[in-house]
């Protein structure tokens, strides 16, 4: 055992002294790979979507080499704090209580609405038992809406419970929704209005990490201002998005 | 992966199955077998060396010695599983981290803990923040072996030391008067004769051990049910080529199965082992054994 621990040790500081050398650290990409359109695993098992895309030319302009990793959603936070991985791109909308603990880069999703989804227009969602993915600013805004909050650790399990008649009805990023509902031939439905919610989706950094954070906000700009960004947002989302 | 799927809308029935159930992330699912197994197959004797070292340390007539395997054994069985599994890995690869950060960058002067921030030179990365993915995948591998060896190890050393006491008191003292050392008795006579009084307990936590791997996808590591949960999920067209409905019902079903099967496997290499061992035991299954030969 102890021997196993030694030339593991003595192993990866051997491995560490070749590549102590080596610029261009690789910057690691994690997210969540459940939460289509922004992120999800396609058929093939690769990380795939609109974040995908952005993710993969902003590490282009900003001359980085990336790379992508899946982590489970209700630990994504700690993962980067404990240095698993670099960046968070993953959906996660800019909070103040997110903010105290990692840095975010400036938004490259503009500040979107939330809506809830039911199998019928009239649910009760000031009442009634709504769905929600855990730690998100949607199970938030339940919590604290009257509504009774059922969580669960991915987004599909919440569209589940709506189907399965466990929930009324699930409280998502629009966006998200907007597939699952039209495409589930009427039997899912928008009910209710609109909540705008949050400040934009941002990249995810460690606190400490600076220089990371110019580099990314200043990739994101230039996204921006070519108009590039938006012609993503517009692929992914479809033309009603929001766009810059 | 095979031409024929290279547009599944065109397909029906088994052709459509057939493609549907090769594609990347069904490949992906189908390996995450084989990390189960591998896992299992290493951790299950790692965890027995470790119990066996523990019972070893308890009786141990040297105090702290005694006081260590008695400690690790009432300190990891008391533990729940989930908080070991989060609280330690993470604290050990901080402390890897740590040491490696001492030795590497000696001329580093910010802190390392910076708010909820751990933070260690590039250098002193484990593994290196440039390394591939599958290193990654394999260290996070190691350390869920050595995790589950260390908590599924108390276990063991927790029944063997029971077992060892087990052995008829009469046995060693007859190992004694022939003059053995309690080193020669030890071995020649304690430990092969505890196995039969060990293993029940031991098969016990052989199942356990087999339906606590899930506990991997919180290290990190995508097993049977982390795929299981992702297949089974509802996929719209948009975003796939095979859309389909929620049948993680489906899935979990081949899980159960996988599972039942391989419990009803071990069963009967247990029982098997079982009877091995009680063969010339001065026990009451190894007196009926005799009195049937």
């Amino acid at each position: 055992m102890k021997k196993i621990i030694l030339s593991a040790t003595a192993l990866a500081m051997m491995a560490g002294a070749a590549f102590a050398d080596a610029h261009g650290k690789t910057i690691r990409m994690g997210t969540e790979g459940a939460y289509p359109p922004y992120n999800f695993l396609n058929d093939s098992g690769e990380v795939d979507g609109f974040e995908r895309e952005v993710g993969d030319e902003l590490c282009a302009r900003a001359e980085l080499t990336c790379e992508w990793v899946t982590n489970e959603w209700d630990s994504i936070i700690p993962n980067l704090t404990s240095g698993n991985y670099d960046t968070i791109i993953a959906g996660m909308s800019i909070t103040d209580e997110r903010d105290e603990v990692i840095d975010f880069t400036q938004n490259y999703f503009p500040p979107a609405a939330s809506a809830y989804a039911a199998k019928s227009a009239d649910a009760d969602l000031t009442g009634g038992v709504i769905a929600a993915q855990t730690s998100t600013i949607q199970a938030g805004y339940v919590a604290e809406s009257g509504a009774t909050l059922l969580e669960f650790a991915t987004y599909d399990e919440t569209v589940a419970a709506v189907m399965s008649g466990e929930a009324d009805a699930v409280f998502a990023d629009k966006d998200a929704l907007a597939p699952t509902v039209e495409e589930s031939g009427g039997e899912m439905v928008f009910a209710g209005d609109d909540v705008p919610l949050g400040g934009g989706i941002g990249l995810g950094l460690r606190e400490s990490d600076t220089e990371l954070k110019e580099k990314f906000d200043a990739a994101i700009q230039s996204m921006k201002d070519d108009g590039s960004l938006n012609e993503l947002i517009v692929k992914w989302f479809g033309a009603d998005a929001k766009t810059f | 992966m095979f031409e024929a799927c290279a547009d599944p809308s065109t397909l029906e029935g088994l052709g459509w199955l057939a493609c549907f159930l090769t594609t990347g992330k069904h490949l992906a699912f189908y390996g995450a077998f084989g990390t189960v197994l591998l896992l299992l197959a290493i951790t299950a004797p790692t965890a027995l060396a470790f119990g066996f070292g523990g019972a070893m340390a308890a009786r141990a007539q040297f105090a702290p010695l005694r006081w260590f395997g008695k400690g690790y054994i009432a300190i990891v069985r008391g533990v729940p599983d989930i908080a070991f599994f989060l609280f330690f890995v993470i604290a050990l690869d901080q402390g890897i981290e740590y040491l490696r950060h001492k030795v590497k960058c000696p001329d580093w002067d910010q802190p390392i803990r910076q708010g909820s921030d751990f933070l260690v030179c590039q250098a002193a990365k484990m593994p290196l923040g440039n390394s591939p993915q599958w290193v990654h995948e394999t260290y996070g591998f190691a350390l869920a072996v050595l995790t589950f060896a260390i908590v599924f190890g108390a276990f063991a050393a927790n029944v063997l030391f029971g077992a060892m006491r087990a052995v008829p008191r009469a046995q060693l003292e007859t190992a004694e008067s022939y003059g053995m050392s309690p080193r020669q008795s030890f071995w020649r006579i304690l430990v092969p004769q505890m196995w039969v009084y060990a293993l029940p307990g031991l098969s016990n936590l052989w199942m356990v051990l087999i339906k606590s791997t899930p506990l991997l996808f919180l290290l990190g590591v995508e097993d049977i049910v982390y795929w299981a949960r992702e297949l089974g999920a509802a996929k719209t067209p948009r975003f796939t080529d095979y859309p389909h409905g929620d049948w993680r019902v489906w899935y979990f079903l081949a899980l159960l199965v996988f599972y039942l099967a391989f419990t009803r496997v071990s069963e009967i290499v247990l029982g098997r082992l079982m009877t091995r061992l009680t063969r010339g035991q001065a026990t009451m299954a190894g007196e009926a054994q005799r009195k049937n030969a």
